[in-house]
């Protein structure tokens, strides 16, 4: 019990990548898929920040009385991460506008049917 | 002042050049600056080898901040190797744009797909040179993102759902590499390469640096399209514009098994990885399979396109083969088929956009008659064909004997069999398109009209790829040396490592 509540930062961080990757892998319509993207690409963001957390520790500012700061660099890496993210997202919800104009749907077994038809 | 900064130079020059393509506009200007922009970074690149090749590594950094704390552009003989590579492609294929896109991209995106294409060579030119494990994650996605736009520039609808499935794919291999780099930092709390390598010794057995590999080698896997992870690559291949096939086939695909052999090579210790791990029993199987079932699937095909992307698929398979094999040698043979496939491919999707130039269609039903129609488009895509196929005096064979020496150096026999079964495989798909150009009627309706050559800004750069593949294949002192330089480079350093390693112990 006690391994499962210490690490309950990592557990959230599994759950989430597993349920962001199934979304991705199962859903047929192509925005649900984006989000599920989106989730799993959360989950890696939650797992880089919880790993710059040193128990004890405050925020990085030198002030009078802390002795122990947390890692900062984490978190400014997910800084970059997550506007890697909101591009990605960007040009995934374009390209699904672009795929509604072109087939009428957004749903993927319906713009398959449509392109084996031909 | 420039040769200070001559490491940065060629992901600056495209990086800047970019945005101002976007803003040029429409007309012939910008794709003369496109291009004159790829051919300085060419130029630099080249001069990144030579000083590679004389002075060993050159480290760089950026911004000024020393490593490992500042990021670190660190440029040797291998990835300047295969910079020059993907630059001069590049350029080649920025000049054979002009008229290519013409037929294929709407006007109003042109400016856009010049953008897209430098963004691209800016991202993959980052991934070789950087020496930090979460920039190199940056630039991948700088170039990924680039080329999911590329492939969606196409006028056929079906490009869009093949950007978008690329797009899938391609977040969940680099948000893995992200998990992977992640865990490494969890264990080591250092990004660059060097001093990740020269820590990661002390955590030999450790779990969570096991799963971080694995989580690096199945996401860098995805990008580089081995197979089972290839489902996204025939598809894009396919819609995507022919100027855009003929870039991503020869460079983006290659930059990712470069980046693979890296990790392997440089971040993990070549015998963890190899010989506690056994990573070269799964490769290797894996590169079998890719390359005997991708060329079969190509040999059914009816769209040409799609034949040679399978065809890209089964060749990546060689390049995971030598590198499995775990020597020099083998190692050796990856590098330089890098290179080589790099021209093959290059001139061969040139060949089949030429085709779709004049007659508008890439079926093979398309190709019936078009040796006597298009006899300079034809010969080029027959010699590339020979070069796939592992003809001498054409480079592919160059490739195809180091690959087969490796092979026997370690008594594999039925590997240096398979390799060679291979591309008899390759004979009956290539030799498909040439036997429809050359041994049939051309169709009623493609008889009537009178199919032409293509423009020579067309086929300069596919001839010169194709002189480039018999001049490699003869004189193969450039290919053979730069290669052999790095992967003696790899191993040596990796020795070094073990031996340090030792002294401390």
């Amino acid at each position: 019990m006690n391994f499962i509540l210490d690490h309950y930062n990592y557990w959230i961080t599994i759950i989430l990548m597993m349920a962001g990757f199934y979304i991705v892998i199962s859903a047929n319509n192509l925005v649900k898929k984006i989000v599920g993207l989106n989730v799993f690409q959360v989950s890696v963001f939650l797992l880089y920040i919880t790993m710059g957390k040193v128990s004890g520790g405050t925020a990085p500012i030198v002030v009078d009385g802390a002795t122990q700061y947390s890692n900062p660099l984490p978190h400014v890496l997910i800084l970059t991460a997550i506007v890697v993210g909101v591009a990605t997202t960007a040009v995934g919800l374009a390209l699904i506008v672009r795929i509604k104009g072109a087939y009428g749907t957004v749903e993927e077994n319906e713009f398959k049917d449509q392109d084996d038809a031909i | 002042m420039l040769e200070q900064h001559l490491a940065a130079l060629p992901i600056l020059i495209p990086l800047l050049a970019a945005p101002i393509t976007f803003i040029l506009g429409r007309s012939w200007f910008t794709w003369l600056f496109a291009t004159s922009t790829s051919a300085l970074a060419c130029f630099f690149s080249w001069h990144l080898l030579a000083a590679a090749l004389s002075d060993g590594v050159l480290s760089y950094a950026l911004g000024g901040w020393p490593p490992p704390w500042g990021i670190e552009l660190r440029v040797d003989t291998a990835n300047a190797f295969v910079l020059l590579a993907v630059s001069t492609l590049s350029t080649l294929v920025l000049v054979y744009a002009k008229d290519s896109i013409e037929k294929e991209i709407e006007a109003s995106k042109h400016s856009l797909f010049y953008t897209a294409h430098l963004l691209c060579l800016a991202g993959l030119s980052g991934m070789l040179l950087t020496g930090d494990a979460f920039n190199l994650f940056v630039f991948l996605e700088v170039s990924s993102l680039a080329t999911y736009t590329l492939v969606s520039l196409a006028s056929d609808r079906r490009c869009l759902t093949a950007a978008f499935r690329y797009l899938v794919m391609g977040t969940i291999g680099a948000t893995f590499i992200l998990i992977g780099v992640g865990m490494l930092y969890m264990m080591t709390g250092t990004l660059n390469m060097l001093d990740l390598a020269s820590r990661i010794d002390v955590y030999e057995s450790s779990r969570t640096i096991n799963t971080g590999m694995a989580f690096i080698i199945v996401g860098v896997s995805i990008k580089l399209a081995l197979f089972p992870l290839h489902m996204w690559l025939p598809p894009a291949y396919t819609y995507a514009p022919s100027a855009v096939s003929a870039f991503l086939a020869s460079t983006a695909t290659k930059v990712a098994v470069y980046v693979m052999i890296r990790f392997i090579f440089t971040v993990f210790e070549v015998e963890h990885v190899f010989e506690e791990m056994r990573m070269d029993l799964i490769l290797m199987v894996l590169a079998i399979v890719a390359i005997f079932k991708s060329s079969y699937t190509a040999i059914v095909q009816s769209n040409v396109k799609t034949v040679l992307a399978y065809s890209s698929v089964a060749q990546i398979g060689y390049m995971i083969l030598g590198l499995s094999l775990v020597s020099v040698t083998g190692l050796m043979a990856s590098f330089i088929h890098i290179f080589n496939h790099a021209l093959m491919k290059g001139a061969l999707f040139m060949a089949v956009g030429a085709v779709f130039y004049r007659v508008g269609s890439v079926d093979i039903k398309a190709f019936r008659g078009l040796g006597k129609q298009m006899p300079l488009t034809m010969a080029a895509f027959t010699i590339a064909g020979l070069s796939i196929i592992g003809v001498p005096l054409t480079v592919g064979f160059i490739s195809k004997w180091y690959l087969v020496t490796a092979a026997l150096e370690q008594n594999h026999w039925v590997i240096a069999a398979l390799v060679l079964a291979g591309s008899l495989l390759a004979v009956v798909y290539i030799g498909r398109v040439i036997e429809a150009a050359y041994f049939q009627e051309p169709t009623e309706s493609q008889a009537h009209n009178k199919i032409k050559e293509v423009p020579w800004l067309m086929l300069t750069p596919m001839w010169v790829l194709v002189l480039a593949n018999i001049y490699f294949g003869v004189d193969t002192s450039l290919t053979t040396e730069a290669a052999n330089a790095a992967s003696e480079w790899l191993f040596q350093n990796t020795e070094m490592a073990t031996t340090r390693q030792e002294v401390i112990k």
